[in-house]
């Protein structure tokens, strides 16, 4: 079937198709009704304890509270509100090593991370180390793993901290937390995951996994945007200094009024998370596999980024040899796909992620991450493949 | 249906105000990405920087948006560098806790910054500064000299931040003409929505992010854009400016109020000088705070005893402490607040249980008094 054909056929397909996943999912019409009250008669400030208004708001953040928790098997007590994933890897980060410092003059002193870390948890790093901390990065392998070896290798008495992500953004590969958990207990270290990712896409326990402090994005699990949480294990305690002074909100970890419709829609989407993302992985891996089956069955030189089995199944990042990246993206504007993280979507720099498993610059710099999701349906798989296809060839002829 | 009257904790979000988030949650995309959903999403974070900038006669380019009035001021204050801090005894929370170091303003008993004593503190110590005033304070509304404070400050190479959380709507504010180089808003506190707000950066006024992360906020504030938050403070920044047209009718609701409350013996806080037209700081004869709002809330009447942030807390108001009012009068007061779905009919309900309330406080019911 040629594009055109399949254009006609599929006038209900909203074109560029939304293959960014990875990015910003859409919000859940779910979530979005059970925000609406909340941004109409019920739109109370949850920390006015004085009436009504108020108390039907802390209700509702605190209900909320529950159904993120229960997602990675935590207690309710042990979730922060916060504005997002990178509010929640400062606090983390940037507390643990405050309270540190204050209670014990930073007698752990090691932060070791990973080199494909999201840019929030680098950038905070580098801040820690021009702090004093001794920052260790790990590399990852080939197919964009951390190595257990190397991790216990540089483990010590004086590791205060690890931080390793659930699910890398760009590859969807998934760390071995439960591993590096135990390892983390061993020394005594905590160990946090940036699980913006991984939430609501792969099961997480905090428990089993020995997770001490663990980020989460709403709007990456079909949520709204502009809130997120920070997991603090409670036993045992983990304790960090909190970075926003104020009123004293959430146990006085993060001062600020809580946003209780975007607490409630957050919390909507992880209940909706932990009801469907069996059947949703399933649906997912099969339309992962027929748009990796069927580009790599009508289009030369193409590549998988990062290891096949172990990823998310709504994450697809593929190079195409002989073509440049931003060529890709402008040939493929039907898809709305992108380079590497949209964070870092206005750089031209190939992919450092890509770059730490050891590819070089050009297949790097022609990659393409295929972020599909809950509302991906077959026919824009079909439409993504013939794209991918005609505009490769016609990329590649016209050399 | 209830009565709403603790407009200075949260105003009802606006029905514009929904409308527009709702269309912006129905779209997808990250505004950093560089797709056309992506840049849908930067367009409408743009428009409503614009949106914003205009309430306060700024340039877009100096808008930061925040997750909030508190972030926004914990960024004022941490993130210019300056190595001294001043800020007045009335100031909110979140400038308090930022500026733990800081030398305290007092007040005098009407509740403005005593402005000689802030000329008195930049002379005898040259350290570059950042002095943070409130422009209207959230217990009791009253209207600090901003102006002036910033000439004072400026004349000394001090920068001065401005808290102006509960101005928009209720008074106009012109960042320049205020002199302010850092200003920092709400957007829940104008009928946009919890989750938002945003500092105001004046000309050559630079901050350090305090997040570190992606480029976002042109490298002053990691984190993905509250894309469809920042859409409703944007039309609730526009509808602010309406609101100024309602100022009169307020500002006669709230004088009914005082004046047949006072009549009944309540006594007034903070009205002998300019405040803002919607708020009334009211200590009732022998009735405890605490025990007042709580009948209000029984009446279905939402008031509150000082800031909704510390609500939680007993004690009487570190605002009304340091303008020395009589503790017992302190701690007998209860703050009502209006705003822009306020109605007659809400002010007689709020006069009546306050009647009631205060026939049983003279009852006799001395047990409710702590």
């Amino acid at each position: 079937m040629s594009l055109t054909v399949l254009r006609q056929a599929s006038a209900n397909i909203k074109l560029p198709i939304y293959l960014d996943y990875q990015a910003t999912t859409p919000l859940d019409p779910r979530a979005l009704e059970a925000m609406m009250p909340y941004l109409t008669e019920h739109f109370g400030n949850p920390h006015s304890s004085t009436h009504v208004f108020g108390s039907t708001s802390a209700d509702a953040v605190e209900r909320a509270r529950e159904q993120v928790a229960s997602l990675i098997g935590a207690d309710p007590r042990e979730i922060i509100f916060t504005s997002g994933a990178t509010e929640a890897n400062n606090l983390a980060l940037k507390g643990v090593a405050a309270f540190e410092y204050e209670h014990h003059k930073g007698r752990r002193n090691r932060v070791i991370t990973v080199v494909t870390e999201h840019k929030c948890v680098i950038e905070t790093c580098k801040h820690l180390g021009r702090d004093g901390l001794e920052i260790v990065t790990l590399p990852v392998n080939d197919r964009g793993f951390v190595d257990l070896g190397e991790l216990a290798d540089v483990m010590n008495d004086e590791t205060l901290l690890v931080s390793v992500m659930g699910v890398n953004n760009e590859t969807g590969v998934i760390q071995p937390l439960a591993e590096i958990g135990a390892l983390c207990r061993e020394y005594g270290a905590h160990l946090h995951s940036d699980c913006a990712q991984a939430v609501g896409k792969i099961p997480l326990d905090v428990n089993a996994m020995n997770i001490d402090l663990m980020s989460i994005s709403s709007h990456k699990v079909y949520g709204p945007k502009g809130v997120g949480a920070l997991y603090m294990r409670r036993r045992p305690r983990v304790r960090l200094l909190p970075m926003t002074d104020g009123g004293g909100q959430e146990r006085g970890m993060r001062s600020g009024t809580v946003p209780t419709p975007s607490c409630v829609g957050f919390g909507e989407a992880c209940a909706i998370a932990e009801a469907e993302m069996e059947s949703d992985n399933e649906r997912l891996a099969a339309l992962r596999d027929r748009l990796l089956e069927g580009i790599t069955a009508s289009v030369e030189g193409v590549s998988l980024n990062g290891d096949r089995t172990r990823r998310i199944p709504g994450n697809l990042n593929l190079s195409f040899t002989g073509v440049g990246g931003e060529q890709l993206v402008e040939a493929l504007s039907d898809l709305a796909v992108s380079t590497g993280s949209a964070c870092n979507s206005a750089s031209v720099e190939p992919s450092y992620v890509l770059m730490a498993m050891g590819m070089g610059s050009e297949r790097a710099d022609a990659s393409i991450r295929f972020g599909i999701g809950r509302f991906t349906t077959e026919a824009e798989i079909d439409y993504a493949i013939q794209t991918v296809a005609e505009q490769l060839s016609r990329l590649r002829g016209e050399k | 249906m209830d009565c709403y009257l603790d407009y200075n904790a949260e105003a009802p979000i606006k029905p514009a105000v929904c409308d527009a988030m709702r269309d912006a949650m129905a779209q997808v995309g990250n505004p950093s990405s560089v797709h056309g959903y992506g840049r849908q999403a930067r367009r409408a974070v743009e428009r409503a920087r614009e949106q914003v900038a205009a309430l306060t006669a700024a340039q877009p380019g100096d808008v930061i948006f925040t997750s909030s009035g508190t972030e926004a001021n914990n960024l004022a204050l941490k993130g210019t560098g300056r190595g001294r801090l001043l800020i007045s005894a009335i100031e909110h929370d979140s400038v308090l806790g930022s500026a733990t170091d800081a030398s305290i303003l007092p007040v005098d008993g009407d509740g403005l910054v005593n402005l000689a004593a802030l000329e008195a503190a930049l002379a005898e110590d040259q350290t570059p500064a950042l002095v943070s005033l409130m422009l209207a304070n959230n217990e009791t509304g009253v209207i600090q000299p901003i102006a002036e404070a910033a000439r004072i400050a400026h004349a000394h190479g001090a920068l001065l931040h401005c808290d102006a959380v509960q101005a928009p709507g209720r008074l106009s504010i012109d960042r320049a003409q205020l002199g302010a180089d850092l200003l920092s808003l709400s957007a829940h506190k104008m009928g946009g929505p919890q989750g938002i707000g945003a500092l105001i950066l004046g000309d050559g006024v630079e901050i350090e992010a305090q997040l570190a992360g992606g480029r976002q906020e042109t490298g002053r504030r990691a984190g993905s854009e509250n894309m469809s938050g920042i859409v409703g403070f944007g039309v609730a920044a526009e509808l602010a400016e309406d609101d100024l047209a309602d100022v009169a009718r307020i500002a006669s609701l709230r004088d009914r109020i005082e004046a047949e409350i006072s009549a009944l013996g309540g006594g007034l806080i903070g009205n002998r000088v300019p405040r803002l037209c919607n708020t009334a700081c009211i200590a009732m004869p022998t009735m405890p705070s605490e025990t007042q709002v709580m009948g209000f809330d029984l009446a279905g009447v939402a008031v509150s005893a000082g800031s909704a942030c510390s609500s939680g807390k007993v004690g009487p108001s570190h605002v009304l402490k340091a303008m020395d009012i009589d503790r017992g009068l302190a701690s007998r007061a209860v703050r009502i607040s209006l705003g822009w779905r306020t109605s007659v009919g809400d002010v007689v309900r709020v006069i009546d249980v306050w009647t009631d309330l205060r026939s049983q406080g003279c009852g006799g019911s001395a047990g409710h008094e702590v």
